[in-house]
């Protein structure tokens, strides 16, 4: 009994000490999961998801304090790249956190615009130019859609404008087989 | 000379016969000209002209966005319309920038002026054909001045001219080789020269002797030793880039190269002719052929203005009355386009009127019997039935590193496949969903650098402002010292106990300094500065009682206003 | 030297952990979704378990047999082979970090991998020596890992095919390593070479 014991703790004495002296030898710094994580998240940075940006949420999540469906903008597609990457079961979107929309772009309406910079701040990307009482545009190309700008605005001067199909924007289609009524006779 | 061999392709029945019999008319100039002005890959010309503006036949109305993109001109003389949203020729049916011209009827030419190549930089000319519109027009409608670079070393081993022409219907190339084979070869010689290509190989099928006895003709008379007109068995899709390079040549360009990495480069007839068009005789692209065929009563080629009505133009060769449809491009890799009232442009080599009986719908799609006809078929030595399957799955990873993208789209897998499987439409599909998806990702990584650098930004501006206030307060600090020291001195007329209350004010504010606690010595001196800033107000000495009491209902009222705002917040926020 | 061959083909073909032995089967099932993921995690199992059964065989040997304690074997092999994967993932976490992301979560889930403890045990009832052990650890993970990849292999193919509805997912991966278990029972018949 004694030796089994003695036995026991010697083993994890030892076991205990190497990965001690592994864990302090091989520290890492940085976290290559949450890399990985971040560029499945649309990089909105609109918080929906409780967190102040895409970075934060995937810390989050790798840390496993946050839940794979809290990112309306990714839609269903991008919790089904998260539950693969994580190994977590895919569930739907959660609804506190808002819904799926398709992509919009924030346009400010130039004649209400009083030139009072609240959005330029709000944008967590930088896609507001503008100076004080002077008026602000949005720099399409740069604009993620996070809506962030728009309760910020006094004057509701912000509109969000969805992005229509174009000619280079434009998707080929799933091929579908038509179905033809079966004629009796 | 010896030919080579590409493995799959199909010989379909070509139909090319009825189109050939009679000469290439020229289209009528239609009153109204819609022209596109994105007709190229890449990006979207610049309008240069608005409604109510006056142009001259090949005037500039589109510039060119940057270098991967081509100019657009007017095709006739008139006035400009309007530059407004019409429906392009697409399979989608959307629409784009187009300028709508009214052609006046003059047909007024710009000053036409040839371009002396030879006394030009390389880049110069390049820029040149950029501005002259000059594109592919075997279909791809790539810009043509980006090809111009002879690739690796400065010279180029072998040009090669498609005439090939092997998709059926289209005969546009055969005549354009028949009728001006001269115009051709001069616009050869302008490659040739640019490109520094040590030998000319000239394409085309064998069903085409007479192009081929024409070009042949052009060459000798020409005097050309370094160019070779070359017949090519007849087998779709010889005319491929890629395919006519191993015809002719047998080398075999691999996944990722590009055939000037080989020494070899190839450029449509019709290019070729435009090319001397533009260089020879200054005029901008501004008309194509276009083979109208299929269901018409009399199949021809025309000689096109660019933004014709493709309904006008159908309705000079009589489309029976059974037409249901409108193909741009062939049988194979056509595309149907959802309405009959679009523009010609530069990409329109062939319309083709479709019937039931010409083109019976396809049979419905059967499963996959992995037969493997489709990979026997393949031109381009892929594996149809595995990009189908990924397609099909949307496992778009898996298609791309079957490589996905190096399928033509020619259709051979989907003509010889016995299930009737549309395999290009799941390809076309699987293509675009992944241009979609790294566009996507693109964005989002700028949208993560732009929120990475901005949270940078926040954080040095943060540690700039510190710096700078630590900086103002310790300069603040000495100088209000020194200022109540000086103030306490030089004037007499300040009450005896004020001096005393500013020096016991600004004693413990220096004392501090010198304990462990520097910032209950800032806080201190900055209460004690703004106390200081309290006693002397600037701007409201020497009032007047009236003045006084408006600055008093004035701060009255300010302070009710704040109140009825912000309840929450103190009455000072 | 014939019967280190014979040790390794046996472990790897005849008495394969997966397919005949049915150890193993929760990665096997859970980790073959893609060829990548079964790769990695094929390779991280094969390092961890050849170390756990050459250390498991010297623990027995020189620790628990000494001492009369054999009936401390699963519980010793258990800490042995945890400590083992928690070093295997500080090593490759610190010397190859794409490694470490390539096999990511996968590492961790071997400790509690049946076949890695089914395989020390097996060989200490087969009374190998030491370098046998070792040979036998390795042959078990080569066949571990050789039935991850194949069956990677068909399931890649499989979310590409038309299965019946009722059959997709985890049912037809069943029905698919149930028919790969019966193809690799052929391999008995190499027994009559020995």
């Amino acid at each position: 009994m004694l030796a089994a014991l003695l036995v026991m703790a010697l083993g994890a004495v030892v076991l205990g000490a190497v990965l001690g002296f592994a864990a302090v030898k091989f520290r890492v710094e940085g976290d290559p999961l949450t890399e990985k994580i971040d560029a499945i998240l649309p990089q909105t940075q609109c918080g929906q998801c409780g967190f102040p940006g895409c970075k934060p949420y995937a810390a989050a999540m790798a840390k496993g304090e946050a839940d794979i469906n809290q990112c309306p903008p990714g839609g269903d597609e991008g919790i089904r790249k998260l539950a693969d990457l994580l190994g977590r079961e895919y569930k739907p979107l959660s609804a506190e956190h808002g819904v799926e929309k398709p992509k919009a772009l924030a346009v400010i309406d130039e004649q209400r615009c009083i030139g009072c910079t609240l959005c330029i701040q709000a944008c967590p990307v930088d896609a507001i130019v503008g100076a004080a009482k002077q008026m602000h545009t949005v720099i399409a190309v740069q604009c993620t859609g996070c809506e962030l700008c728009v309760p910020v605005c006094p004057v509701d001067c912000i509109d969000m404008v969805p992005v229509a199909e174009n000619i280079t924007t434009w998707k080929w289609k799933y091929p579908v087989v038509a179905i033809k009524p079966v004629t009796t006779h | 000379m010896q030919l080579f061999d590409f493995n799959g392709g199909v010989t379909p029945d070509y139909h090319k016969e009825a189109s050939t019999q009679s000469p290439i008319a020229v289209s009528p100039a239609p009153t109204f000209l819609v022209i596109p002005l994105h007709q190229s890959i890449g990006g979207t010309p610049r309008p240069l002209v608005s409604a109510g503006d006056r142009v001259l036949k090949g005037q500039r109305i589109g510039a060119a966005d940057g270098d991967m993109s081509s100019a657009i001109h007017a095709s006739t003389s008139g006035h400009v319309v309007a530059v407004e949203m019409r429906r392009m020729p697409h399979p989608s049916g959307l629409s784009a920038l187009c300028v709508v011209i009214k052609a006046d009827g003059r047909d007024e030419w710009i000053a036409r002026q040839s371009f002396d190549y030879r006394s030009h930089t390389a880049a110069e000319t390049r820029d040149y054909l950029r501005d002259a519109g000059v594109v592919g027009l075997g279909g791809a409608v790539f810009p043509t001045h980006l090809k111009m670079s002879p690739g690796k070393g400065d010279k180029l081993d072998t040009l090669i001219i498609n005439g090939a022409e092997c998709e059926p219907f289209i005969t546009c190339d055969d005549l354009l080789m028949r009728e001006r084979a001269e115009a051709i070869i001069q616009g050869v010689v302008i490659l040739r020269d640019l490109l520094a290509a040590g030998r000319v190989l000239v394409g085309i099928e064998d069903n085409k002797p007479q192009a081929v006895a024409a070009m042949t003709a052009a060459v000798q008379a020409g005097g050309h030793q370094d160019m070779a007109v070359v017949a090519v068995p007849t087998r779709y899709p010889a005319g491929g880039a890629k395919q006519l390079i191993r015809v002719l040549t047998g080398i075999e360009v691999p996944h990722g190269k590009r055939s000037t990495d080989y020494g070899v480069q190839c450029f449509n007839v019709g290019t070729a002719h435009a090319i001397h068009e533009a260089i020879n005789l200054g005029q901008p692209l501004i008309s194509r052929i276009v083979t109208v065929a299929g269901n018409v009563a009399a199949p021809r080629n025309y000689e096109v203005l660019l933004g014709t009505s493709m309904e006008a133009l159908l309705t000079q060769s009589q489309p029976l009355p059974d037409t249901d449809r409108l193909i741009m491009g062939g049988p194979m890799m056509g595309v149907s386009l959802p309405s009959k009232d679009v523009p010609v442009v530069k990409a329109t080599n062939c319309i083709l009127a479709g019937s039931k009986k010409l083109f019976p719908p396809p049979p419905p799609e059967m499963p996959c019997i992995r037969c493997g006809e489709c990979a026997t078929a393949c031109p381009a030595d892929l594996q149809p039935f595995e990009l189908y399957w990924f397609s099909r799955a949307k496992i778009f990873g898996k298609a791309q590193e079957y490589h996905l993208f190096d399928c033509i789209e020619c259709g051979c897998c989907s003509y010889v496949c016995p299930s009737h499987i549309p395999l290009v439409d799941y390809y076309r599909f699987a293509k675009s969903e992944i241009w979609a998806n790294e566009s996507e990702k693109a964005a989002a990584d700028q949208a993560r650098e732009q929120y990475e650098f901005r949270q940078l930004r926040e954080a040095r501006e943060a540690q700039e402002k510190a710096a700078r206030l630590a900086a103002r307060t310790a300069a603040g600090r000495a100088a209000a010292t020194n200022a109540l020291a000086v103030a306490s001195d030089a004037t007499s007329d300040a009450t005896p106990a004020a001096a005393p209350v500013a020096k016991s004010a600004t004693t413990p504010a220096t004392e501090p300094a010198q304990t462990p606690s520097p910032q209950a010595a800032l806080i201190a001196a900055a209460l004690e500065r703004a106390r200081a800033q309290q006693v002397q107000p600037a701007n409201t000495t020497n009032l007047t009682p009236e003045q006084q009491a408006e600055i008093a209902a004035i701060e009255a009222r300010r302070a009710q206003i704040r109140a009825q705002a912000h309840p929450h917040l103190p009455p000072d926020d | 030297m014939t019967s280190y061959i014979f040790i390794v083909l046996g472990a790897v073909l005849v008495n394969n952990v997966v397919f005949v032995r049915i150890l193993g089967l929760c990665p096997f099932m859970g980790v073959s979704k893609k060829l990548e993921t079964a790769i990695g995690m094929g390779a991280a199992t094969t390092f961890v378990l050849t170390m756990a059964c050459g250390t498991s065989y010297l623990i027995d040997r020189w620790l628990l047999m000494p001492n009369q304690l054999e009936y401390l074997r699963t519980l010793s092999f258990i800490v042995t082979i945890a400590a083992i994967v928690q070093l295997t993932e500080l090593v490759i976490q610190k010397t190859s970090p794409m490694l470490h992301q390539v096999l990511g979560i996968y590492l961790p889930l071997i400790t509690t991998n049946c076949a890695v403890l089914g395989v020390p045990l097996l060989n200490i009832g087969m009374q190998h020596n030491l370098v046998e052990s070792l040979l036998f650890g390795f042959g078990g993970a080569v066949g571990f890992t050789l039935a991850m990849i194949l069956f990677a292999g068909i399931r890649e193919r499989l979310e590409g095919a038309d299965v019946p509805v009722h059959f997709r997912g985890t049912a037809i991966a069943m029905i698919t390593a149930g028919l790969m278990s019966l193809a690799f029972m052929g391999f008995a018949g190499l027994d009559k070479y020995k």
